[in-house]
């Protein structure tokens, strides 16, 4: 999933304190997986901002609104019934979501509530690490399903470096070298010997090097 | 010969080859590249410059080797994947060449973490094992890395680093052949100080013949102070400082480490003398560098070969 | 606020702190009629929402009793609570309402005292510490607007 964090909430009472009422809207998906967006999290923000505010005795209205998600046109649609209600919204989507709702509604102030943060996978409830970098040009199945892009600070794809030490990354002990790793697969799967295949210069453009990026289904898009 | 470089040239002779490493100061004062330099005259075969070493900023090596070669001295330009991307990498190796730069060494680099910009983006475009070959195709076929022709190809003398004595071991002499296979001439590895290890490494190292495809220097650093010997025990990534080091370090007093240090540092030239497939030295004196004369003559490693005493030859010898 | 009554929700989980409650009620201990008890099936089951949501109707003090340390009959629902409060009190400091306001206890289901001595301690805590201030401005509102 995307994963995001909340921002601080002082940056959040700064950020809506111009306004009587705000849409504060969740999503359904990434971010309700990494508990920084979903509906859940609407609740208690919505919770906190309206005491926060009524406290320095200006209340703030609040309409809580979690999409099914908020990259799709479709979805954002539906916040036509509340948009002219309010004066801003702050959104607890992801960055595409943020844009997408700024986007439909483009005379209507859009506020991020989350720090999008990076495509990842659940290490346990409560813990999610960084899988993906979307460079691409996917090399996983030469690397035994780990990424030397994302999982190595260095994202060498010859490594490891000469700081890998006890199977960490010289940079944080908490995180895996991931040259190790992708080591311990190769001999798991019995292919040690493609070790020594050196994997040649990377072209990024498909990482996003030549700009922008765009999928088109020529069979889906009318 | 592939290049000019005499550091190529001392190799190939047999003779054993002895480097050394010149950091370049954290700000535009020439006189500090000179005066490091200076140092060394006559008593080293090539000296590297380091790039950014520890992700802090230093002067760039690429300036600094210039410095370096107008005293007619003889640089390594070391460059490392952290901070350029391919083209700015393959556009300051035409510049070092035209400079008369014809040895140097291709590495990843520290991460910023480390140094003083931790804020900084990363760039690693390509890695060091990515260089070694877009350097070796720049030499031999004259090709960029994207495919077009150079107009006046550099011929570098291409080196790495080895590290014998990080994580995990059994993939050290794997990534050795790697680096074999991208095409590199020669290698200086990490410093030695756990001599056992560095022997089985060796050993590894020579079962598949990689010493005769490779020139390999030992590093070297010597120990100025039981302080020292555990902070690189204890602190630095990749550094395999054994017990039995840091007790004889601390076993002496406080006054008598330095010269305890540079005996270690002795015995440690003189085993590795005898190991087959070490074809020299990497004498890594940091924040030492004085101390480098003294160890290359009760190494008995002086004289060095003459194409190295004398400067007047060494200008001569630059590329136009 | 002249005569400031705190209005105190605690959630008990059934196990322990609510059948401590009972034993309270059974040995005729006294304990304030301010706390207004919530029973749970576990405090793994109180999550940010219910307690945010106490606060913002109108709650002085919130606080979560649950097994002691080993004990929760259903694991660990008692440490989630535990960090589930410890985040609140972050977030409660930080938009100006305090952290104080809400707290964690444990006790074992015989604890009949301590039951009633917490729910003591906490409602004269708030008592000192005073109202809700999201609730006073609330009410100065009401009755700038009245």
């Amino acid at each position: 999933m995307i994963t995001a964090e909340r921002k601080p909430m002082e940056e959040l009472i700064q950020c809506v304190k111009p306004y009587r009422s705000i849409l504060l809207a969740g999503c359904n998906e990434c971010v309700t997986v990494c508990a920084a967006g979903g509906r859940k999290e609407v609740g208690v923000l919505a919770s906190a901002l309206k005491m926060h505010f009524l406290k320095q005795g200006k209340p703030l209205e609040i309409q809580e609104v979690t999409l099914e998600r908020q990259c799709d046109p479709e979805y954002v649609e539906q916040l036509v019934s509340n948009i002219d209600q309010v004066e801003a919204v702050l959104s607890m989507a992801c960055g595409c979501g943020v844009q997408e709702i700024a986007r439909r509604f483009h005379n209507k102030p859009v506020f991020p509530a989350v720090n999008t943060k990076f495509m990842g996978a659940s290490e346990r409830q409560g813990v999610w690490a960084e899988r993906c970098q979307g460079c691409g040009d996917c090399v996983l199945g030469f690397t035994g399903g780990i990424c030397p892009v994302a999982r190595c600070s260095k994202q060498l794809f010859n490594g490891p470096c000469g700081g890998s030490t006890n199977g960490k990354c010289e940079v944080d002990p908490n995180v895996d070298c991931a040259w190790q790793l992708i080591w311990d697969r190769l001999k798991a799967l019995g292919l040690t010997e493609r070790y020594e295949d050196n994997l040649p210069a990377k072209d990024w453009r498909p990482g996003g090097g030549s700009g922008p990026r765009r999928i088109i289904r020529e069979d889906l898009a009318l | 010969m592939k290049t000019e470089s005499t550091l190529e040239k001392i190799l190939a002779s047999g003779d054993l080859a002895v480097t050394s490493e010149c950091g370049p100061p954290r700000g535009a004062l020439a006189q500090k590249v000179r005066e490091k330099a200076e140092l060394l005259r006559g008593y080293v075969d090539g000296i590297n410059v380091t790039d950014n070493q520890t992700a802090m900023v230093r002067m760039s090596s690429l300036a600094a080797c210039i410095l370096i070669k107008q005293m007619g001295l003889n640089p390594i330009l070391q460059m490392v994947t952290r901070d350029r991307n391919r083209l700015a990498m393959q556009s300051d190796i035409l510049g070092a060449y035209a400079h008369g730069i014809d040895t140097m060494l291709c590495l990843s680099g520290d991460h910023p973490y480390f140094g003083d910009h931790p804020m900084a983006a990363t760039v690693h475009d390509i890695d060091s094992i990515q260089l070694i070959k877009m350097v070796k195709d720049m030499r031999d076929e004259g090709l960029f890395q994207g495919g077009d022709k150079i107009d006046g190809p550099p011929k570098m003398f291409i080196g790495a680093a080895a590290n014998p004595f990080a994580d995990p071991f059994e993939l050290r002499v794997a990534r050795l052949a790697k680096k074999v296979k991208a095409g590199v001439d020669f290698i200086q590895t990490q410093c030695i100080y756990n001599l056992d290890k560095f022997e089985k490494w060796m050993e590894g190292v020579r079962d598949r013949g990689l010493h005769e495809q490779v020139h390999i220097l030992a590093g070297i650093t010597p120990m100025k102070s039981v302080g020292m010997a555990r902070y690189m025990k204890n602190k630095v990534p990749g550094m395999d400082v054994p017990d039995e080091v840091v007790k004889r370090m601390g076993g002496v007093p406080k006054d008598k480490q330095a010269d305890e240090g540079i005996k270690i540092c002795l015995e440690t030239i003189e085993r590795l003398k005898n190991v087959e497939g070490v074809r020299g030295f990497h004498i890594m004196a940091i924040e030492w560098e004085q101390k480098v004369p003294e160890i290359m003559e009760r190494a008995g490693l002086l004289p060095r070969p003459n194409s190295v005493n004398s400067g007047a030859q060494n200008l001569r010898g630059g590329k136009p | 606020m002249e005569n400031f009554e705190p209005m105190i929700v605690a959630f008990c989980c059934h196990y322990c702190a609510y059948t401590a409650a009972d034993m309270a009620g059974s040995m005729r201990l006294r304990y304030p009629p301010n706390v207004k008890i919530i029973r749970v099936p576990c405090l793994g089951k109180v999550d940010a929402i219910h307690i945010m949501k106490s606060l913002e109707k109108g709650a002085d003090g919130v606080y979560v009793a649950g097994c002691l340390e080993g004990d929760c009959h259903f694991k660990n629902g008692n440490v989630r609570a535990a960090h589930r409060v410890d985040y609140l009190k972050k977030l409660l400091d930080e938009i100006g309402i305090g952290g104080e306001r809400v707290e964690m206890f444990a006790m074992s289901a015989g604890m009949g005292e301590r039951f009633a001595q917490t729910a003591t301690d906490f409602t004269e805590k708030i008592r000192k510490l005073g109202p809700n201030p999201a609730k006073v401005a609330r009410h100065e509102d009401q009755r700038a607007a009245g």
